[in-house]
């Protein structure tokens, strides 16, 4: 059964001064499974953002709808967990305040809050940093945190927008794995964008290519390998398979947009 | 010395205070060399002796408490007034709409305009004194306030809004303590401001205040006294703002640099 379903979302922006809209994204339908890990894969400026932006809510698309669970998506809400590329936490929150946010909203009692906050900072090795506020963080541990933050809320889903762009290389593979051991534990519905095709390979059940500007789905790709995925997985011989097709995918979109 | 090269504490100590021993010297020599008159200009030892006749003869300290109680009076109820408004403006659009062309006029009118209103209005007594610094602050404070809410980071709205919260939420949650250190910065720099308008106000039409005792030594030709007040309220809007300042350290340690 379908957790989500997007039916001929569309997105124009407004001309810039009376200039003809631009169009970012084309009618898209996309059908995602229950339990089910998607990366969206695509060249920057593809819209692989603006749909994550309308499946969460923030932004509106300009024909056809998004439906959780059936129902229609009307704005953000707490059933739609988000990461963002960009560091979200509340500069004025501690770690374990800004993972508590969206409890509090709820009107979960504290004590409550206080056990879940809890036991997911030890699920993101956060421990001993409960109390640090988010500018003594490193990146990466600031996106342990906004994942820990999204997760506590127990959304339906977990929407992240190349969460780990800004990362280095090495801490962006251990980030992979945390993400990816979370889920093999939660089987959470997760939807994750990103532009690096190792990332999309290895944490995905489905990896969703859009072509260059404007976005539509170009690839639908099952990613057949067995879970639990270690890290060594991205140097076997099938990885490399799924990581020559996905290239080839991708550079001629590169090259359409250069 | 090279360009943004950071010197240490004690050096800046030392320049800071160099700059008003150097400063004292020139006044000293002038004064004391007979380059200037004496009528027109008291030498430093002399201001302090003023100022020091002032506070046992003439209870000046009573002046200066009445300045103080009426800068803080008239600067807490702008703020009390602005702070809201300002938030309100800076969240939703159609409140900035409806004051923002009012207040960006308002706030060129000079305070000190008012005073002669004021005063017909008012009389001389503290309604006038608190209504000048009143005009003087608001909507400074509401303008400043509304752009500091307006330009809280949208993201942090984004994710705010994803984890569920509503419009109570975002204003209680996101922008008043996203901008709290920002509003706190304003309020500093607007209390340094009433500091004019309380004076402009009390050397126009006071029986008590810094400002008064001013104008009651112009008229004896008493410059110590003059300089003497001049600097106490220098004095004051340096604690102040120290005040302020280690306040602010205490509040948001998380917006420190």
């Amino acid at each position: 059964m379908s957790k989500l379903r997007i039916e001929g979302v569309g997105r124009d922006f407004p001309g810039v001064r009376g200039g003809a809209p631009t169009r970012a994204l084309e009618p898209i339908d996309l059908a995602v499974a229950d339990n089910d890990f998607i990366t969206i894969l695509g060249p920057s400026g593809c819209g692989k953002s603006t749909l994550l932006r309308i499946v969460a809510g923030l932004d509106a698309p300009s024909t056809g709808r998004v439906l959780l669970d059936g129902q229609p998506v009307a704005g953000p809400g707490p059933d739609r967990g988000m990461v963002f590329q960009s560091y979200t936490l509340f500069p004025w929150l501690t770690v374990e305040r800004n993972i508590r946010f969206g409890l509090r909203e709820k009107g979960v009692p504290e004590a409550r809050q206080r056990e879940i906050a809890a036991s997911f900072i030890a699920r993101v090795g956060l421990e001993g940093f409960e109390n640090h506020f988010p500018k003594m963080l490193s990146g990466g541990m600031q996106q342990r945190t906004a994942i820990a933050r999204a997760l506590a809320n127990d959304p339906k889903i977990l929407l992240l927008d190349e969460p780990f762009g800004a990362l280095d290389n090495q801490t962006r593979g251990l980030m992979q794995e945390l993400l990816l051991g979370i889920w093999e534990n939660d089987r959470k519905t997760v939807l994750f964008v990103t532009h690096d095709i190792e990332e999309a390979i290895f944490m995905a059940s489905r990896v969703v290519v859009m072509s260059a500007r404007p976005g539509r789905i170009k690839a639908d790709v099952a990613i057949d390998l067995p879970h639990p995925r270690p890290y060594t997985l991205k140097t076997s011989p099938e990885f490399s398979a799924y990581k020559a097709r996905l290239t080839e995918e991708i550079r001629s979109e590169v090259l359409k947009v250069r | 010395m090279r360009p943004l090269r950071e010197i240490s504490p004690s050096a800046r100590w030392a320049l800071g205070v160099a700059f008003f021993v150097v400063f004292f010297a020139a006044w000293e020599i002038y004064t004391r060399g007979g380059f200037v008159d004496r009528i027109f200009l008291a030498d430093p030892l002399t201001m302090l002796r003023e100022g020091w006749l002032l506070l046992v003869r003439h209870n000046f300290a009573y002046d200066i408490g009445m300045t103080i109680w009426r800068v803080l009076g008239g600067f807490f109820l702008a703020a009390a007034v602005a702070v809201p408004i300002g938030v309100m403006m800076g969240a939703y659009k159609p409140v900035e709409a409806f004051f923002e062309p009012f207040v960006s006029f308002a706030r060129y009118l000079p305070a000190s305009a008012f005073i002669p209103l004021l005063i017909l209005w008012a009389g001389i007594g503290e309604t006038q004194k608190l209504l000048v610094i009143f005009i003087g602050s608001v909507f400074q404070i509401i303008l400043m306030v509304a752009v500091t809410v307006g330009s809280t980071r949208r993201d942090l709205v984004e994710a705010a809004y994803t984890l569920g919260a509503g419009d109570r939420g975002i204003i209680g949650r996101v922008l008043l303590p996203s901008s709290a250190p920002g509003i706190a910065e304003i309020l500093r720099l607007v209390l340094g401001w009433a500091w004019t308008y309380v004076i402009v106000a009390e050397l126009i039409g006071s029986s008590s205040g810094i400002g008064h005792m001013i104008v009651d030594s112009q008229a004896l030709l008493n410059t110590g006294q003059i300089i003497f007040g001049i600097i106490v309220i220098g004095l004051i809007g340096l604690i102040s703002d120290f005040l302020f300042k280690a306040l602010n350290r205490r509040l948001f340690p998380w917006s420190l640099q």
